[in-house]
């Protein structure tokens, strides 16, 4: 009987355990949410307060009980956000069909074709995977200057069209596709380049879309080469223009109207990141870099 | 240390939306396990037979029911209270131990006054190698060792702690055919030198039979039958425990009683006194089969497989559930293949008749 | 398969001509550049060769400084990360209800633009004369002083910086271990449970070392990541990082290439080099030592 009892101490204490890691353990995810949370409630109410209630406000409010929208015309008016975002928004879908193009092809020939030197050429593409981009940026600067192409959108552009990153993922996608169909379309003539289109790009879809998704999240936040490249405000992408603004824009004061700004800049990726969520991911586990 | 379920139930929450979808896994389970004994927990995947023995060591709670280890209600004690030992089904090595740390480390984990020193984990678990004859290996990582070898490495590590009971789970599923024989062997011959209370599951019934003291079928969570091996098989209590168990598996035929006779097809095979008129399941074992020139069941003959000590006679019957009927009979019998029929007569110790509806076994006594 | 050398190649062709135009070639040159002495950007001439961009860029008070940054930077965040990371993707995995939820909460970042949120994050640190921000608001609750982490003492602006960072890293982090850990199979928990293992010992003893080349690939490209900060820096310091004594090396790479320094791509390619020998270095080191202490499973 006084086992007994002693089964039930241990029992109880177990199941106190439990209940304690459990509570330790959402309070820090919380905590954590918090912080990563926060940032953004911030830049959201800024960009609601208008100008005259924030600068009023010596002590932050946590909220306001009068939302405006002002800032967000004055984003769009007072400096040239629209343009910025049509900058970016045609170097990221360039960027990226371009891209596509380039590495579906690479890719097609790595994983299909056979051809002398494929298997030499191959492993020296992975060895170039090694170098960072901050050693050939300098050289690239000044070839662009050179060719006359700085405030161009091909100046923008050419240099980050391939990755062989992705040309390596794609390769392994594309090698997955049963041999079979491959001969059963060359014995049905089927030419290569239209075996690729109909075939390989079709079941290989899923990996080509998360390529992409990445490659627009790469180029809506590239910053150094568009800064490098662009002085005319007339080319500059968000990310240099959300810079210029900081700088030069509204004034080192008006706050609201800068955040204003960020949410506008932000919103579509996290947009893009809420359809794609799952996609994203996976596609960043399987080996996005970033910090 | 004796075991015993008593009503014992696990029921999970269905997959998809619908909560009220539950799965019943293991359903109103009532036994015993005797002290010492080595039973085996037998049944198709998806019967609940590894849910009983996780509900055993403790790792996932009943829905209901309770659990007793001797007088002790363990039913809602965490597992590292209850004093078993597990060997699961990949083994469960930590791949970045060596042979001695994986043994050593349950014994590591003890506390206060139950922690033995130092030098007494060395020799315990030396003990422990020395059992499952792994003493050579122990520094050698699991990575480096034959599945046989991890698998003893597993036993040990089970053991060493000393459990009062000690759970298997599929223990033989990844060793090759040669391997598993002898393991099997091994792991009887270690219950036996130790004495703990065994359980182990199993979907193999050939492994279960060889070596259990007493066996446990399950189907969909529920119990078949329990008993010794022998007995089983010499007694299945309906046609699932019948159809599972044996190699070459019985032989299955649709079947008639009509005035008290069993009719095959046509072929009135044996007499079933006290059995009312009605279609019944017939199930044959393969060695219930005595070829007769003037046998009642005439069958097409297919051919024949000689198995060194037997001979496997294939052959059809219109009757017969499946498609073909595989009787064994000695290899000192000749079989003409030149007949295009074959001709048996059943042995009724060997011939077991069920309920057409529930698959129930008709009790009764066949000649 | 019939082999058909043209068409390979063709196939490969785009592939190559942008990798050779915007990645070899330029590599070459880059180390050529480095060792052209006096280079003038606009005539594209040099008086001769040797090691002076190197002596030159080695004794730049600005170099030195940012190479100092650097090195805190990464002495800071790659632990601290990482342990953060291991520690909320623990967590992350021993709960279920709100999993989901937390998940994609901590992956946000990852997908915001680094400018524009390093914007929010000064205006929560800066302090003004109009107001203290926010985070002096509960540096106040607890009885500290308003402190300017945007433009005031070092340590103050490299504390931000590190944060930011931190804040910056995490979701890739946390994303990677959270895989790993999903991927540990679940019978050396049972079997851990089982014996009766302590929470803490199954994380160290069994967890930790299974995980442990996750964990270590992680450090490395957090160490490589954290030597290439830049972006971080300008989104809250703005551009002119030499004078917030906040720049980093990459930061003086791009001053010395462009901007108003800039027009020194050979002091730049001399400091590229540089950062890449210390990368390489670092890497070798971690590499050597990992031998030791992570465990890889064949």
């Amino acid at each position: 009987m006084e086992h007994q009892l002693d089964y039930q101490h241990v029992e109880q204490s177990a199941r106190l355990h439990r209940k304690i890691a459990d509570a330790i353990t959402y309070v820090l995810l919380a905590v954590w949410a918090l912080i990563v949370l926060f940032p953004f409630y911030w830049m959201v109410l800024t960009s609601v307060k208008s100008y005259g209630s924030y600068n009023a406000e010596y002590t932050p409010s946590f909220f306001t009980l009068t939302p405006t929208l002002e800032n967000y015309r004055d984003a769009f008016t007072t400096v040239p956000l629209a343009r910025y975002l049509a900058n970016t928004v045609l170097f990221t879908a360039a960027t990226t069909a371009i891209m596509l193009v380039v590495i579906t092809l690479a890719a097609f020939a790595f994983a299909r074709l056979q051809f002398r030197g494929k298997n030499l050429l191959f492993t020296f593409f992975l060895s170039l995977m090694m170098i960072p981009n901050e050693l050939v940026v300098i050289t690239n600067f000044v070839t662009i200057t050179n060719l006359d192409l700085r405030n161009t959108f091909a100046g923008l552009i050419l240099p980050s069209v391939t990755s062989i990153f992705y040309i390596y993922l794609l390769k392994e996608n594309f090698e997955q596709v049963p041999d079979e169909l491959y001969r059963a379309a060359k014995v049905d003539g089927t030419s290569d380049l239209k075996y690729l289109w109909k075939v390989m790009i079709p079941i290989c879809r899923p990996t080509l879309v998360t390529i992409a998704i990445l490659k627009v999240i790469e180029c809506w936040n590239s910053y150094v080469w568009p800064r490098l490249i662009t002085d005319d405000p007339n080319y500059y992408l968000v990310s240099n223009g959300i810079q210029e603004i900081r700088e030069n824009g509204f004034g080192r004061e008006n706050i609201p109207a800068m955040m204003a700004a960020v949410v506008v800049i932000s919103v579509p990726l996290i947009i893009l990141f809420l359809i794609f969520r799952k996609k994203i991911m996976a596609g960043v586990s399987r080996g996005g870099t970033k910090g | 240390m004796n075991i015993v379920l008593q009503n014992l139930t696990k029921k999970f929450p269905g997959h998809g939306r619908k909560a009220a979808e539950e799965v019943v896994a293991v359903n109103d389970f009532t036994f015993e396990i005797p002290d010492g004994k080595l039973v085996g927990l037998l049944g198709p995947s998806g019967c609940g037979k590894s849910t009983t023995l996780n509900l055993i060591c403790g790792l996932i709670r009943p829905s209901s029911g309770q659990i007793f280890f001797g007088s002790q209600d363990v039913t809602s004690l965490p597992p590292e209270h209850r004093g078993v030992g597990m060997v699961f089904q990949n083994y469960a090595l930590y791949p970045h131990l060596t042979v001695l740390q994986n043994i050593l480390f349950p014994l590591q984990n003890l506390k206060g006054k139950n922690r033995p020193s130092k030098a007494e984990m060395q020799k315990r678990a030396l003990d422990a190698a020395k059992l499952v004859q792994i003493e050579e290996l122990m520094e050698r990582k699991p990575g480096e060792l034959s599945g046989g070898q991890q698998q003893r490495v597993a036993i040990a590590r089970a053991l060493v702690k000393m459990p009062h009971v000690l759970l298997l789970d599929e223990p033989l599923s990844n060793l090759d055919a040669r391997l598993r024989l002898q393991t099997r062997e091994e792991i009887r011959k270690i219950q036996k030198a130790t004495g703990i209370t065994t359980i182990f599951v199993t979907h193999d019934q050939d492994e279960a039979m060889s070596i259990s003291d007493q066996i446990v079928v399950m189907k969909a969570g529920v119990i078949q039958q329990i008993g010794k091996p022998q007995e089983v098989y010499d007694n299945p209590a309906n046609l699932f425990v019948a159809r599972f168990l044996g190699t070459p598996p019985i032989n299955l035929f649709a079947g008639t009683v009509r005035d008290s006779k069993l009719y095959l097809g046509t072929n009135c095979v044996l007499d079933a006194p006290g059995i009312p008129d009605q279609e019944v399941w017939a199930g044959v074992r393969p060695e219930g089969f005595l070829l007769q020139p003037d046998g009642p069941l005439i069958c097409q003959l297919t051919g024949i497989e000689v198995m060194g000590r037997d001979i496997s006679v294939v052959s059809t019957h219109p009757a017969c559930q499946a498609a073909a009927i595989r009787s064994i009979i000695g290899s000192d019998t000749r079989v003409d293949t030149s007949q295009p029929t074959v001709r048996f007569a059943l042995k009724p110790g060997k011939v077991f008749l069920f309920r057409k509806d529930t698959e129930e076994r008709l009790a009764c006594q066949l000649r | 398969m019939e082999t058909n050398n043209r068409k390979g190649w063709l196939y490969l062709l785009p592939a190559i001509l942008f990798l050779g135009f915007f990645m070899v070639y330029p590599l070459i040159d880059v180390f050529i550049y480095s060792f052209e002495e006096g280079y003038n950007s606009a005539s594209q001439t040099y008086f001769g060769v040797g090691t002076y961009n190197y002596s030159y860029v080695l004794h730049d008070p600005y170099f030195i400084q940012a190479v100092k940054n650097t090195f805190l930077l990464v002495i800071i965040t790659v632990p601290v990360s990482t342990g953060l990371a291991l520690l909320i993707s623990v967590g992350l995995s021993s709960i279920r209800p709100l999993r989901n939820l937390f998940q994609t909460i901590y992956f946000l970042p990852y997908v915001t633009n680094t400018l524009a949120v390093g914007l929010v994050f000064m205006i929560l640190f800066q302090k003004t004369p109009y107001t203290d921000g926010l985070v002096n608001l509960i540096l106040h609750w607890f009885g500290a002083g308003p402190v300017d982490f945007i433009d005031g003492p070092y340590w103050a602006k490299m504390f931000v910086l590190c944060f930011y960072t931190i804040w910056v890293v995490m979701p890739f982090k946390v994303l990677i271990l959270t895989s790993a850990l999903a991927s540990v199979n679940q019978n050396y928990y049972n079997a851990a449970r089982v014996d009766g293992t302590s929470r803490l010992r199954i994380f160290l003893r069994i967890t930790l070392p299974i995980i442990s080349p996750t964990v270590f690939y992680l450090i490395i490209t957090g160490f490589i990541g954290a030597f290439k900060a830049y972006s971080d820096a300008v989104a809250l310091f703005g551009t002119n990082l030499n004078a917030a004594e906040m720049n980093t090396i990459v930061g003086y790479v791009y001053d010395m290439l462009y901007g108003d320094s800039g027009g020194y791509p050979s002091y730049a390619s001399a400091a590229a080099i540089l950062l890449f020998a210390i990368i390489l270095t670092i890497t070798s080191i971690n590499l050597l030592i990992s031998r030791k202490h992570v465990h890889y499973t064949n």
